[in-house]
């Protein structure tokens, strides 16, 4: 990316922070709290997104087969099946059946994709959104923020504002009841003039035929009920083989998505089925809302005739079902919680992290799919991979690898014209082509190597202004953001020098201490802190040196390079954990890369032994003392005021209960922070297009640690990212839990 | 049957909003005939000696369902863990009349409030196949949150009230 680009991206995110920012923020945070609270209540939530996964697996891998049962239970009831190719396929033959009618839509994020609107009013036909939000954007000529929640970027008053402007009616509007009963009459004309009724499927049952519709307002309902066309479109991935299958998706969706144990409505439309119409509409079809009273005169007529079209639409989808990386997407049952539970999405909004079509986390493997990779690639750098995602989604997808892999993907087909300065001089396994902030990012291991040999030194000249400015333009590292000191000598060289104060024959345990790149040539102090801490306990500590964990060059979507240094870090731990011995680590990044991405970057009993035996540096204090090590010999807190941020990779994996636990029983006095992410996310907070964005999200951490309660508490972080983004926003400056524990 | 599954539904009701009126066959009218606001419109209950009273329309014109304070139906059955009830939309009218009136009714059998979503969904399959063309699981009134904050009534009826018939 060029330093202009660079700066153009900057400004889009401001300029959307500054105007939709607020609106998105508060809905999304609502829904995101919703969600906690709403799965909270299922004793079966975990059982129930299995059962959900394996449902749509299932019907993935056998989804020519359910397509073909579809048709022909379809057809047989009467209706027709037309699976189109692409979104001109499908809207050729919507427009045909449409045949310039009068069309009233429920909200549908597949009409979105094909922008079946426009073709629709090209060919003549009048359409009108029916949901409110939808209906909202349709006169503000605005595209969807949100796949659920298309305006939640507006606010009632800029509501309000263009009601009154489009409409003016003969009292302005201003409370939501007012605009919601504006929006239900004139809605309401629309419908009763429709003859087509045009819906999505949140799914489609193969064994029946059925249309599942998870709404609240009760415009689907009316648009399929006051017309006597009813098209509905969806994506091919729609498909589930049963009826009963639906179960656990109508428990999971609204809870999941905006925090509703179930929508006011889930229809179950088996067309056509015998449930009246109200005929053509007022006085007979096509004639726009003018003239007579569309009421007069009309009955319910017999539903029996009711004319169905299913639309199915593959526009890259089965593609996708053949590709091993973006095959899970199509499991995705679009609830939203992926962007609700992602601090960037939180603050900036869909319409920066999104693409053509779809935003937030999943939708750089929907746009990847069905746009095409530059659509992916306009947004796909939002997604940090913190991971906050992975656990609220209904179908497990594992979110921040799609967004990788994909990384990985845009970073291999880019031209680079630097190949030459770059190639040999950083030693990762990446092609020429890739952005150089990634690469610089990506290689930090190299990086942190040559700033401790050369350090103070190297901290001094890369604090110049000279080289911040030269930084910033060649590589986009901001030059607001304080860069890490490194130390001189390294953690694995102080422990060289010191040795073990332990007697391995009369150690309670003995450990691997991982020396992660930051620990080993930044923040020293938190390695020395937790030797010290482990060695109290008397525990038989052994600092191996092992390198980056492959976590620095995954974020940067250098998949090759991080399977090298997984590779390395597991050759540099496995004598230790084939003696049996456990692995602690203090930076919960890494951490989370032995359970979670190690998975797909080693083999598989390689990646068993080191995640069973691998734990974080307080989890393991923690388990010490629950098996009889006595709390004694840590730091007394005696009363002490703390004020605790989890890591987000930490609380995916359930890891803040013990931070918490174990600081609780040295006596300190502990709040926690309550927000996904701090913001910062390793590099993400260093990059110049994203340095506002990242203050942003950090402000809502800071503003938490700056009430009235935490203000003169000491601040504690378990990441190096956390830690980072806490100094460079608040007063005081904060620390590792371990070192609280240090008694020295 | 037992009686948690009514307790259950109760409070689920409860908690959304929804009023629950319990009553007999033989006191249906008169627990009936107060929930109507006139003009109401209806659809033929199903339950053995129980029907409505005269001034509820049941052949209504559009105009009756557009104009309608009061729609009352029967549900299929009701879903005591979510306080839902399921409406099926037969060529009597169930859906437009539980959709347009200002208010729902829904009576349903205490025989036939179902404890979960998983014995709501075994029925649905057996009647889906025994070719029921529309099904609602209803929950609560018609909502949005789209205009700034939580509205009733977004195209759908604005209340909801469950009456529980205990000896049907």
């Amino acid at each position: 990316m060029s330093v202009d680009d660079r700066r153009r991206k900057a400004e889009r995110i401001r300029h959307l922070l500054d105007t939709e920012g607020d609106s998105v923020h508060e809905n999304t945070r609502v829904f995101n709290e919703g969600r906690y609270e709403s799965v909270a209540k299922l004793d079966d939530y975990e059982s129930l997104k299995d059962e959900a996964r394996s449902i749509k697996e299932d019907a993935i891998e056998r989804l020519p087969e359910l397509l073909d049962r579809l048709t022909e239970t379809i057809e047989a009831n009467g209706g027709t099946v037309y699976v189109a190719e692409d979104a001109a396929d499908a809207n050729r033959y919507v427009s045909e059946v449409v045949d310039g009618r009068n069309v009233v839509k429920s909200k549908s994020m597949t009409t979105e994709e094909i922008e079946v609107n426009d073709a629709l009013e090209a060919s003549g036909a009048e359409v009108w959104e029916t949901d409110l939000a939808e209906f909202v954007l349709q006169i503000a000529e605005e595209a969807p923020s949100h796949i659920v929640a298309p305006a939640i970027h507006k606010s009632r008053e800029e509501i309000a504002d263009l009601f009154n402007e489009v409409f003016d009616p003969d009292e302005p509007l201003e409370t939501a009841e007012e605009l919601t009963r504006f929006a239900r009459e004139y809605l309401g004309e629309r419908i009763l003039d429709a003859e087509v009724g045009m819906t999505g499927a949140n799914f489609v049952t193969a064994d029946t035929g059925t249309l599942a519709l998870v709404t609240s307002e009760g415009n689907a309902r009316k648009c399929v009920q006051a017309t006597n066309t009813h098209v509905a479109v969806a994506g091919v991935e729609k498909v589930v083989p049963r009826v009963e299958d639906l179960q656990p998706f109508v428990e999971l969706i609204g809870r999941s998505g905006t925090g509703q144990d179930v929508t006011s409505y889930l229809s179950l439309l088996t067309p056509p089925g015998d449930s009246p119409t109200f005929g053509s509409g007022g006085g007979g079809g096509g004639g726009g809302s003018g003239g007579s009273d569309p009421l007069d005169g009309r009955e319910l007529e017999s539903g029996g005739d009711r004319e169905f079209h299913l639309v199915l639409i593959d526009n890259g989808r089965m593609a996708m079902r053949e590709d091993d990386d973006l095959r899970e997407t199509l499991y995705c049952i679009r609830c939203s919680a992926c962007a609700n539970s992602c601090a960037n999405f939180q603050h900036v909004g869909g319409h920066a992290f999104g693409g053509e079509t779809y935003s937030g986390g999943i939708a750089t493997g929907w746009e990847a799919g069905v746009h095409g990779q530059e659509s992916a690639a306009e947004f796909n750098d939002l997604c940090t991979g913190c991971s906050r995602c992975v656990n609220g989604c209904p179908v497990k997808i594992d979110i921040p690898w799609i967004n990788t892999v994909v990384r990985d993907r845009i970073n291999r087909g880019t031209d680079g014209d630097l190949d030459f300065l770059v190639e040999g001089l950083t030693p990762d396994e990446e092609p020429g082509g890739i952005d150089l902030q990634k690469r610089l990012f990506g290689n930090f291991d190299a990086l942190a190597r040559l700033g401790s040999a050369f350090a103070p030194l190297s901290n001094r000249v890369a604090r110049t202004d000279v080289a911040r400015s030269v930084m910033e333009r060649t590589l986009g590292v901001d030059a607001r953001r304080e860069l890490p000191a490194f130390e001189r000598e390294s953690l694995v060289e102080w422990f060289e020098t010191r040795g073990s104060r332990v007697d391995p024959e009369e150690a309670r345990r003995r450990v691997a201490l991982y020396p992660d790149a930051y620990t080993n040539y930044v923040r020293t102090e938190r390695g020395k802190a937790a030797v010290r801490v482990l060695e109290s306990i008397d525990v038989h500590v052994d600092v191996p040196s092992a390198g980056e964990s492959g976590r620095a060059p995954l974020s940067q979507g250098m998949v090759a390079t991080a399977r090298a240094n997984a590779e390395a870090v597991y050759e540099a731990l496995s004598p230790a954990v084939a003696a049996g011995r456990d692995v602690v680590v203090i930076e919960p990044s890494d951490l989370a890369m032995f359970h979670r991405e190690y998975e797909r970057l080693l083999p598989e009993d390689e990646y068993t032994a080191l995640k069973e035996d691998s734990y974080e540096v307080m989890e393991y204090v923690y388990g010490l003392l629950e098996n009889g090590a006595s709390v004694d010999v840590l730091a007394d807190g005696n009363g002490e005021r703390i004020a605790y941020h989890s890591h987000c990779q930490q609380r995916t994996l359930d890891l803040e209960p013990y931070t918490l636990a174990v600081l609780e029983d040295c006596g300190f006095d502990v709040a926690t922070s309550d927000v996904e992410c701090c913001g910062m996310a390793g590099s993400f907070g260093y990059k110049s297009e994203y340095y506002e964005l990242s203050v942003d999200v950090g402000g809502t951490l800071a503003d938490q640690f700056t009430t009235d309660d935490a203000a003169d508490r000491t601040v504690v972080a378990s990441g190096t990212s956390c830690l980072e983004q806490l100094d460079a926003l608040l007063a005081r400056r904060p620390t590792h839990p371990v070192r609280l524990l240090d008694a020295r | 049957m037992s009686t948690e599954p009514l307790s259950t539904f109760e409070s689920s009701l409860t908690e959304i909003g929804v009023e629950l009126v319990r009553t007999s066959t033989e006191e249906f009218e008169s627990t009936l005939a107060p929930l109507l606001d006139a003009p109401a419109v209806g659809t033929p209950l199903p339950f053995a000696d129980v029907s409505l009273p005269a001034d509820v329309e049941t052949n209504p014109t559009v105009a009756d369902l557009e104009a309608a304070r009061t729609g009352v139906t029967a549900a299929g059955y009701g879903i005591a863990d979510y306080g839902s009830v399921v409406v099926q939309g037969g060529p009597a009218g169930e859906e437009p009349v539980s959709l347009y009136a200002d208010e729902h009714v829904a009576v349903v059998a205490a025989s036939d409030v179902l404890p979960d979503m998983d014995a709501a969904f075994d029925r649905l399959a057996e009647d889906i196949r025994g070719g029921t063309g529309r099904a609602v699981i209803a929950t609560g009134p018609s909502a949005t949150a789209d205009m700034g904050s939580l509205v009733t009534g977004a195209h759908g009826p604005m209340a909801v009230t469950v009456v529980l018939l205990e000896d049907a």
